[in-house]
């Protein structure tokens, strides 16, 4: 029955999209073709007027942003990191959970990353993008690029106009390059609801989460006009977020734990069937961070070297830190363990990447592995929530963590903002403000949305599905 | 004719099978299977979740023989698989009725 219901508001939804697609499209190429007729002949007639050759259009910069040319260097940088950090969730992310998961549920959980990556990257083209990166007002950006419409990318002279965020480099990479962190945040949920939540109910939670949660949040923390900016002068607060602490983990984390406590606990637990996966997974990220991190600096220079080396440090140093302590507390030292530590590790250098040194990232990376080993051992046992691959665990305290050692270990001359050690300790009431606010509002909505859609479809399979395993009951698919 | 059974650990397989074509066994079957004996099972810890793993991996081996073969068939796998250590496995020995060799059609001693 639902089932049925789905497919059919499914099929609807499609039709109506195809009518916006359309509808959308004819103005924007209008628009787009209108202008190349007019620069063209310019451009023709004027080396037949001898003399006044027409001037190159300018280099894109902070202050040109109108009919300039892009920085080569940067925008090939920003190319990769695009690709590499989409790489982080498939196949990495996939792979990390699919890997934690038994066998019976890894076509469902891999299948997770996948439908996210297409579902969230049709919301970004439809208007997510532009409501969160784009002015709008302090809370929520405008709809002027909404369906991706009003970029001018013309080949015939070079120019574009990029948005303000990412002066140099063209607005169609700065606008896919930043789908792939809304597609990580959506992704990184999966990790608390794994193996117990419907397929049709994680898609509406996806959709929903990432129009009404990620969408504001980003633009809070990243829009030109977010009450949350740091360089934004006119912000109410200036929160340090460089690649996406509070945006991305702190708020996929706590929307995690939001979804585990509502489903609450699988029926029956089991140990992961192939750590190998999960290590692959944890690879695959690790490479994938540089992109996000050092490609948070939106181009190719000073700032994203340094984010660069400080992520590595702290990856290295927060894998082996939580080796140690697991190998101390139980006598062994596990694959799971030091994979875990690594990707923690990445994400409590997120937020200060780009604001830290490397001696602040070795501090840092010792406190991910104790914190988020901690965090996964200690603290989910003492409250007893089945968050099934630790998405809180690792991303909501270790975003947390991150945000706040920012503040502690922020030095001016790289990002520009100086932290306690530099003796501005106000920094740190800055970062608890964006976290605490980040994750009130995060836990009301993300409540809402899966108040609504348990009412209307249920937010949990069947306990026989459950126990037969997710694969063959919702995707008709095993692994052997 | 007998059929000696054999469950043993599974890195002890390619020992056994040297000392059997050694004493003139001239074929044997596999399984990849999972049990527990004295040994019980053993505990796994994922992220500080402990887990039962209550059946370990074990190999099967099934090998028909002439009745006058067997004590020499279970003396071989015993030698060869034996650790010392608890969880080396067990030999049953089986009563078999008739063989049949598909290919020619031959039946019991001439099939084995």
């Amino acid at each position: 029955m639902t089932l049925k219901r789905f497919s059919g508001a499914g099929l609807i939804a499609l039709v109506l999209a195809m009518l916006l697609g359309i509808a959308l499209s004819t103005p924007s190429f209008h628009s787009a073709y209108a202008q190349a007729p007019a620069a063209a002949p310019a451009a023709t007639d004027a080396p037949a007027a001898a003399a006044p050759a027409a001037p190159a259009p300018p280099a894109c910069d902070a202050k040109t942003l109108e009919k300039c040319t892009p920085n080569s260097g940067d925008t090939a940088w920003m190319l990769t990191s695009m690709a590499i950090v989409l790489m982080m969730t498939i196949p990495g992310l996939a792979l990390f959970y699919g890997g934690m998961v038994r066998k019976k549920n890894v076509v469902d959980t891999v299948m997770t990353s996948f439908a996210v990556t297409c579902l969230i990257s049709i919301l970004w083209l439809l208007f997510t993008y532009s409501a969160a990166f784009t002015a709008g007002t302090p809370f929520i950006g405008g709809f002027t690029r909404a369906g991706m419409q009003g970029i001018l990318s013309d080949i015939s002279t070079g120019i574009g106009n990029p948005n303000s965020l990412a002066p140099t480099i063209p607005e169609t990479v700065y606008s896919m390059f930043q789908l792939t962190f809304a597609i990580i945040t959506a992704a990184l949920i999966a990790g608390s609801f794994a193996e117990r939540m419907k397929f049709s109910a994680m898609l509406w939670f996806m959709g929903l989460w990432a129009i009404f949660v990620y969408t504001p949040v980003a633009h809070w923390v990243w829009g030109p006009d977010g009450f949350l900016n740091s360089a934004n002068s006119d912000a109410k607060f200036h929160v340090l977020d460089f690649a996406g602490g509070t945006v991305v983990h702190v708020n996929s984390g706590i929307a995690g734990l939001m979804t585990a406590l509502m489903l609450g606990k699988r029926k029956d637990p089991g140990p992961p069937h192939n750590v190998v996966l999960t290590m692959i997974g944890a690879g695959l990220l690790w490479v994938g961070w540089f992109g996000f991190n050092a490609g948070s600096a939106v181009s190719a220079g000073m700032q994203a070297g340094m984010a660069m080396a400080v992520t590595h440090i702290c990856t290295a140093t927060a894998g082996f830190t939580w080796m140690l302590v697991e190998w101390m507390m139980r006598g062994k030292p596990t694959l799971l363990g030091i994979c875990s530590g690594a990707v923690a590790g990445l994400v409590v250098i997120t937020p200060a990447s780009g604001f830290v040194g490397p001696m602040g990232a070795f501090a840092m990376g010792i406190a991910a592995g104790i914190v988020c080993y901690w965090g996964c051992t200690g603290l989910k046992h003492m409250f007893g929530y089945d968050d099934a691959l630790d998405s809180f665990g690792v991303h909501g305290l270790g975003g947390a963590t991150g945000a706040i050692l920012t503040g502690v270990f922020a030095i001016n001359e790289y990002g520009g903002t100086s932290g306690l050690i530099e003796g501005n300790g106000a920094q740190i009431i800055q970062q608890l403000i964006g976290v605490g606010i980040v994750v009130g509002y995060d836990v009301v909505v993300t409540l809402i949305i899966l108040k609504v859609i348990d009412l209307i479809i249920g937010l949990r399979v069947s306990e026989e599905v459950e126990r037969e395993g997710l694969d063959y009951a919702l995707h008709g698919e095993t692994v052997q | 004719m007998k059929v000696v059974m054999a469950v043993i650990k599974p890195f002890k397989l390619d020992e056994v099978r040297d000392a059997l074509t050694k004493i003139g066994v001239q074929g044997l079957t596999v399984t990849e299977v999972k049990g527990y004996g004295r040994q019980k099972g053993h505990t796994e810890i994922y992220r500080g979740a402990e887990y039962a793993v209550s059946f370990l991996p074990k190999i099967k081996l099934e090998i028909a023989c002439a009745s006058d073969q067997v004590d020499k068939v279970i003396d071989s796998i015993t030698a060869s698989a034996k650790t010392g250590q608890i969880g080396d496995g067990k030999i049953f020995v089986i009563n078999l009725d008739h063989a049949v060799r598909i290919r020619t059609g031959e039946t019991d001693a001439a099939a084995l």
